[in-house]
């Protein structure tokens, strides 16, 4: 998929999150934006996936381990097929397989339950341990957040995929320096990010998280890693195409009001009405 | 009883696995650094390639065996019960309860038989941490024959299973040729028309013995193994405690949440009687050999002997 197209998904699916927020009147807008390229990318280019058969044992997989971010999931999954874009406005609403957090029971496409944070590193080694111990080729992803990675557990796991050289899993950080209660560097700085795991004997590379080309290269050399798993540690903008919302910590577990929300929209289409004109 | 054949169901739990390790090509077994311990090294040593050391780690190790189950594995984790299910209890219960995965906690060192180490490694609250996840299916093995037919078990249950292992040699009481291990069965090994005493793990054999000191003082005990904590038993519960004079549950574990609580449940809501839970007191245990333990807190016979009659 070209650059132009991935935008105009990517933007399609920045509208799902605003909607699906919107109308649960909660939830976790702004990661989800800061991600909405990385995992456009992931399930339009990147991995090998079915909609049609979400159980593939071959296929690649995802974990979000940043849970709360699972409108952004959502949202992408919908517009990649696995079920109706429809079903985006009923998000945290009684009944709904789209529950507050990623459950693998409920909704299509969920390859791990997350939302407690810092598990799902864990979960990812295990599938990329799996494959190593069945002899498959699938590829194993993981999103974290950059405050996430404050939690202990994900430096249980990546000591773990270091020392079993497990070049088949990519852990993706969202560096978008945001957490609740303030930048990450404030809170408990996690920096140096790369560094780190660097120590942890991943392969690290950092990018423009809301750039396609560079994400593409990162991909191309996670694949080409033989000996080390690989962190790409992508640097984004957290509310990213909400511009009252980008790099606003109020913005990480709010929703828009309807004028908020009617604002936000206008936007997007403006973009979308921009790139599409500009497509044909 | 053969009280001449002592196991530790750690040993059980370790050499069912490595029998099992063939017939079940998708077994795999995930340690903490423990391997020794827990007796997953007979497995190891068997299958090398399927056996995953994780480090001191178990928050890890417990995701790894999620997502393990996730690609079709059926990963058992090893480790000492306080790490199986206390320092990862939150795990056991987000990644591997709520997406009701096909991972096997068997944790060995249970209760206060783990002894000299003292109260940090004796967990005593196993049983009612794990009982109260959804979907998580809980056995606690009496001993060698059971500990063996639990792990089976265990591997032919689809979805999330607790096995409780000790790590003290306790006698063989299933010795009987046809032992059939039923999962969520009570088996009466004992009858009597005075009194009823629900136990499992190592307290069955000693429960066993209090029963025959009881009958010389005219005291006539039905011991119940309930080897099953949940699902758990109701039918069996209602039926030896109905015309029971006094019900007496006995087990290695605190007598907050555990099996004493389950009977009462059950009791409470479909045939109410008085029950003495004999187990830890809501107290942290102590250093000293298993047995002289046992003694202290008043599970070995002597001691459930003295509750009863105490309690009658």
């Amino acid at each position: 998929m070209d650059n132009k197209q991935l935008e105009i998904v990517a933007t399609k699916v920045r509208k799902g999150i605003l909607s699906a927020v919107h109308s649960a009147k909660s939830g976790h807008p702004g990661g989800s934006l800061s991600a909405a390229d990385m995992v456009t990318f992931l399930y339009f280019e990147e991995m090998n996936i079915d909609p049609t058969n979400p159980k593939d044992p071959n296929r690649d997989r995802f974990v979000l381990s940043k849970g709360h971010t699972c409108p952004g999931l959502y949202s992408v999954l919908a517009n990649r097929g696995y079920f109706p874009v429809e079903d985006l406005v009923t998000l945290r609403k009684l009944g709904s397989h789209l529950q507050g957090h990623p459950c693998m029971t409920h909704t299509p496409g969920i390859d791990m339950s997350t939302g407690s944070l810092g598990q799902g590193l864990s979960a990812g080694v295990g599938m990329a341990l799996a494959a190593k111990l069945d002899n498959k080729d699938y590829r194993v992803n993981v999103l974290c957040g950059d405050g996430e990675i404050q939690e202990g557990q994900i430096w249980e796991a990546a000591m773990f995929a270091g020392h079993r050289k497990l070049n088949n899993l990519t852990v993706i950080i969202d560096n978008n320096d945001l957490q609740i209660d303030g930048r990450v560097g404030d809170v408990c700085s996690v920096y140096p990010i790369d560094e780190k795991f660097e120590a942890f004997n991943f392969n690290v590379i950092n990018i423009d998280g809301h750039n396609f080309d560079e994400i593409r290269s990162a991909f191309k050399a996670a694949r080409e890693c033989t000996d080390k798993p690989t962190a790409i540690v992508m640097k984004t903008l957290k509310g990213k195409g909400v511009s009252y919302m980008e790099d606003k910590a109020g913005w990480h577990g709010k929703a828009p009001n309807d004028e908020e929300f009617e604002l936000g929209l206008k936007e997007l289409d403006d973009k979308l009405s921009t790139l599409e004109g500009g497509a044909q | 009883m053969n009280k001449d054949l002592k196991i530790a169901t750690r040993e059980s739990y370790g050499n069912a696995l490595a029998t099992l390790g063939e017939e079940f090509p998708n077994l795999v077994v995930l340690d903490a650094d423990l391997a020794g311990a827990t007796k997953t090294n007979i497995f190891m040593k068997k299958y090398p390639e399927r056996h995953i050391d994780c480090g001191i780690a178990e928050c890890d190790m417990t995701g790894i065996a999620a997502g393990l189950a996730t690609c079709g594995k059926i990963p058992f984790i090893a480790s000492f019960a306080m790490f199986a299910t206390g320092r990862n209890y939150e795990q056991v219960r987000n990644s591997i309860g709520y997406p009701h995965l096909n991972v096997k906690i068997g944790a060995t060192h249970a209760g206060i038989t783990v002894g000299e180490d003292g109260a940090t490694h004796q967990c005593l609250e196993d049983i009612s941490l794990m009982r109260s996840i959804p979907g998580m299916t809980v056995v606690v093995p009496s001993d060698d024959v059971e500990a063996k037919a639990a792990v089976r078990a265990a591997i032919e249950t689809e979805g999330p299973f607790y096995i409780r292992f000790g790590r003290s040699a306790v006698p063989v009481v299933n010795d009987n040729e046809d032992y059939k291990f039923e999962l969520g069965k009570a088996v009466c090994l004992r009858e009597g028309n005075d009194i009823t005493i629900f136990a499992n793990g190592v307290c069955v054999a000693e429960c066993l013995d209090a029963a025959e000191m009881l009958a010389s003082d005219g005291i006539e005990a039905a011991v119940v193994n309930v080897h099953t904590v949940k699902p758990i038993d109701k039918e069996a519960i209602i039926k030896y405690s109905k015309d029971a004079k006094k019900v007496f549950t006995c087990e290695e574990h605190s007598i907050i949440g555990g099996l004493g609580s389950a009977v009462c449940e059950v009791l409470a809501e479909n045939c109410p009687k008085v029950v003495t839970r004999i187990g830890i007191n809501d107290e942290f245990g102590q250093s000293a050999s298993a047995g002289v333990l046992m003694a202290h807190y008043g599970l070995d016979a002597k001691g459930i002997y003295t509750k009863v009659k105490e309690n009658l």
